[in-house]
């Protein structure tokens, strides 16, 4: 089969392939950082952007990809697979995707490698530019921050789905054939939300390669003038250049001959090194990130309490209480699966996404109707879970105490009575609770705003507007409209009054 | 040559019929679009380098990518306008269509004008919908957001089939092909029509062409 491959289109072909996969990764991870992307526009083509597309390269990421190749090229019964999975704040992990580059033995012997596998090539990595954004996993990427982030994986082999849960569905980017197999790309992906509260992860190796953070207080609005990935590792020293990734450095000069219709194009490649002209960025590595998954703390975004640090016990208490052993205390319902609690309904994607994100409760303000014993549970910061309603009047979420600092609410929720009834029935996988700003008085007025905006939403029909069709015909109509309009004449001075009035 | 003809669908509420129109177009116009020729010579050309953009809508929840190229985008955003205008002012219950057409230019000799051939043609059907209160619009955001999803798929697919494209032209021929008068990207020579359809579900077009039909017959 190679040997109808000449030598000089074995070499090109196999070059495409590993930038291929090298772009692929990039555009992938990138997609899942959280934030908008944007490049510019060159006319004058610089020698360095692969495909003829204005892809950053982020060090790090080409430095695990490089890793996971190991040398080796995509190829048949050898796939490269990034998977994209989702950790919360308590630990717990959910595979959200993964993405396969694969090839099969199809070939296609007449198709022309420096020319048209170079451009099906580049129109596949835009059509990847344009799937990213589309799975489930693109949105919850937008949003992360303090209660999860989303982390990659990338592997070489043979494609693992299992932890993509039953049901996942799969969408084909495309394919290109070329002489030694047909290249594909494909995603696969999550459609069951619920996460697996009561798995303890007992993995070989770090599944979790690098986190993509940014550590930066994020409002989850559209934010215009995003910076194309640029971030600020708390280690400077670890990230940087990377040594070893010389061979990142040659460019692609491609340049194309035209011919009529006889269509013998040939290229020429040339391979130059320079300094890479890549926006230096860094990252955590594994292992800072993974020790600390979240360490900011934003007093008054969660009623101003620190998280909890992600903690083994949470993992096995969080599944008998269901209720989440952070502070952000009760969830909005219905239960989000991207936030400290620990069981989720299955909801789609947008539901829960929607319920958790534009929320963001005073923590002791809620008092759920429902409640779960939480005296059993050898929960820590049990204090922080929903207590009863009687404490009201204590809760300084309610009657904010006259000079609140972000710790007085802690110290004061843990001298007040912690234990709770366990009143109503417990719902295993969702609380109810009444939204309530913080700080709301509601001894002035019987309602809050979300509760009036709630009523009023659907206000009934005007009693004029609805005419009762059966109690009046037409006859009856004209048979009232003689007296209405002798009433009209005798008040004729009236009416003529109020029109000068209005002139 | 036969021309490929691809026909989606979407139901949108008043506001967002701009941004769906622009997220369909510039995604299609994503994948239709390359990097500026630099023609050397011995006949052999090089390719500029195209960036991306990512945009959020604003009363869709969806997210989609275009060619950074602000030129570009006025224009589509232009054309978008237009139709958004012609399905507003039409009176019909809001119902149109707005048509991207790709062609190449054959040269003719004269008397004979340059001909356009088309040889994809992408059209988009769009059916505006009203909504009673806020609720509904709440769940129309984010509905037509994955209908997007799906529709961007779905163009996915078409276009990695690989069909017909047209072959890279000589420089002379260049304008024959590709839209070269932007000054960063190279879209291949595309142009956008719409037409709204009335009331009795017939575009006013046909109808134009039956009435004239109806008159030649007799």
């Amino acid at each position: 089969m190679d040997s109808d491959l000449s030598p000089q289109d074995k070499k090109d072909l196999d070059k495409f392939i590993k930038f291929f996969a090298l772009k692929t990764v990039q555009i992938i991870v990138q997609a899942r950082l959280g934030e908008k992307i944007s490049t510019c526009s060159s006319s004058s083509p610089t020698g360095s952007d692969w495909f003829n597309l204005a892809i950053k390269d982020i060090p790090e990421v080409t430095h695990e990809a490089k890793k996971a190749l190991a040398g080796q090229l995509p190829g048949i019964g050898r796939s490269m697979c990034v998977e994209i999975s989702l950790k919360t704040s308590e630990g717990d992990s959910m595979e959200l995707e993964t993405w396969c580059l694969e090839m099969n033995e199809k070939c296609d012997k007449d198709i022309k490698v420096s020319y048209t596998v170079y451009n099906r090539l580049s129109l596949l990595l835009k059509s990847l530019l344009a799937i990213t954004r589309v799975t489930p996993a693109y949105k919850l990427s937008r949003k992360q921050g303090h209660d999860y982030v989303i982390l990659y994986r990338i592997y070489f082999g043979e494609v693992q789905l299992t932890g993509l849960g039953e049901g996942f569905q799969t969408v084909r980017v495309g394919i290109v054939g070329t002489p030694i197999g047909t290249i594909t790309l494909s995603c696969a992906y999550r459609t069951n939300l619920a996460l697996m509260s009561s798995r303890q992860f007992e993995r070989t190796g770090p599944i979790m390669g690098i986190i993509i953070d940014h550590f930066v207080e994020r409002p989850f609005t559209n934010m215009a003038h995003m910076h194309p990935c640029s971030y600020r590792a708390p280690g400077e020293d670890e990230g940087g250049t990377y040594a070893g990734i010389e061979d990142s450095q040659e460019v692609c000069n491609t340049s194309f001959s035209t011919s009529p219709p006889s269509q013998l194009y040939s290229s020429r490649l040339s391979y130059q090194t320079h300094a890479l002209g890549t926006v230096d960025l860094c990252h955590h590595t594994a292992c800072t990130a993974a020790a600390h998954p979240h360490q900011m703390v934003v007093p008054g975004k969660e009623g101003g309490v620190p998280q909890v640090p992600a903690q083994p016990t949470h993992g096995t208490a969080a599944e008998h209480s269901r209720i989440p052993s952070c502070p952000t205390g009760q969830s909005p319902q219905p239960a989000p699966p991207t936030s400290c609690s620990s069981e989720v309904k299955t909801v789609s994607p947008s539901d829960a996404l929607e319920s958790n994100f534009t929320r963001k409760v005073g923590a002791f303000v809620n008092k759920p109707t429902t409640q779960v014993t939480t005296t059993s549970l050898d929960l820590p910061f049990a204090a922080f879970a929903p207590r009863a309603c009687d404490l009201q009047e204590n809760d300084p979420m309610v009657h904010p105490p006259p000079s609140p600092a972000p710790s007085s609410p802690l110290q004061s929720s843990l001298h007040s009575n912690s234990s709770s009834h366990s009143g109503g029935q417990p719902q295993d996988d969702f609380v109810m609770v009444d939204f309530k700003p913080a700080f709301s008085k509601d001894d002035l007025l019987p309602m809050d705003l979300g509760t009036f905006y709630r009523e009023f939403q659907n206000p009934p029909q005007l009693a004029s507007l609805s005419i009762d069709v059966s109690a009046q015909s037409m006859a009856e109509d004209l048979d009232s409209l003689p007296e209405k309009l002798a009433i009209y004449e005798k008040n004729i001075d009236e009416f003529d009054a109020f029109v000068d009035t209005l002139q | 040559m036969n021309c490929r003809s691809e026909v989606l669908e979407v139901s949108v509420e008043g506001r967002q019929v701009d941004e769906a129109m622009l997220a369909v177009l510039h995604t299609i116009l994503l994948q239709r679009s390359t990097g500026k020729f630099h023609y050397k010579k011995e006949g052999t050309y090089s390719i500029g380098t195209v960036g991306t953009q990512d945009v959020d809508c604003d009363f869709i929840d969806f997210t989609f990518v275009r060619v950074s190229s602000d030129e570009l985008d006025r224009v589509i955003r232009k054309a978008v306008a237009e139709f958004k205008d012609a399905l507003g002012n039409s009176g019909s219950d809001g119902m149109g269509q707005i048509s991207l057409e790709f062609y190449q230019k054959k040269k003719s000799r004269w008397p004979f004008s340059d001909e356009c051939i088309p040889w994809e043609v992408w059209s988009i059907k769009v059916n505006v919908v009203n909504l009673a209160n806020e609720q509904e619009r709440q769940i129309c955001r984010e509905k037509v957001g994955e209908k997007l999803g799906e529709k961007v798929i779905n163009i996915v697919e078409v276009i990695n089939r690989h069909d017909y494209l047209p072959k890279m032209p000589t420089q002379s021929e260049v304008d024959n092909v590709f839209d070269t008068s932007l000054k960063d990207v190279q879209p291949y020579l595309y142009k956008i029509t719409y037409q709204i359809t009335d009331s009795l579900g017939t575009s006013v077009s046909t109808t134009m062409r039956r009435l004239i039909k109806d008159t030649l017959a007799l």
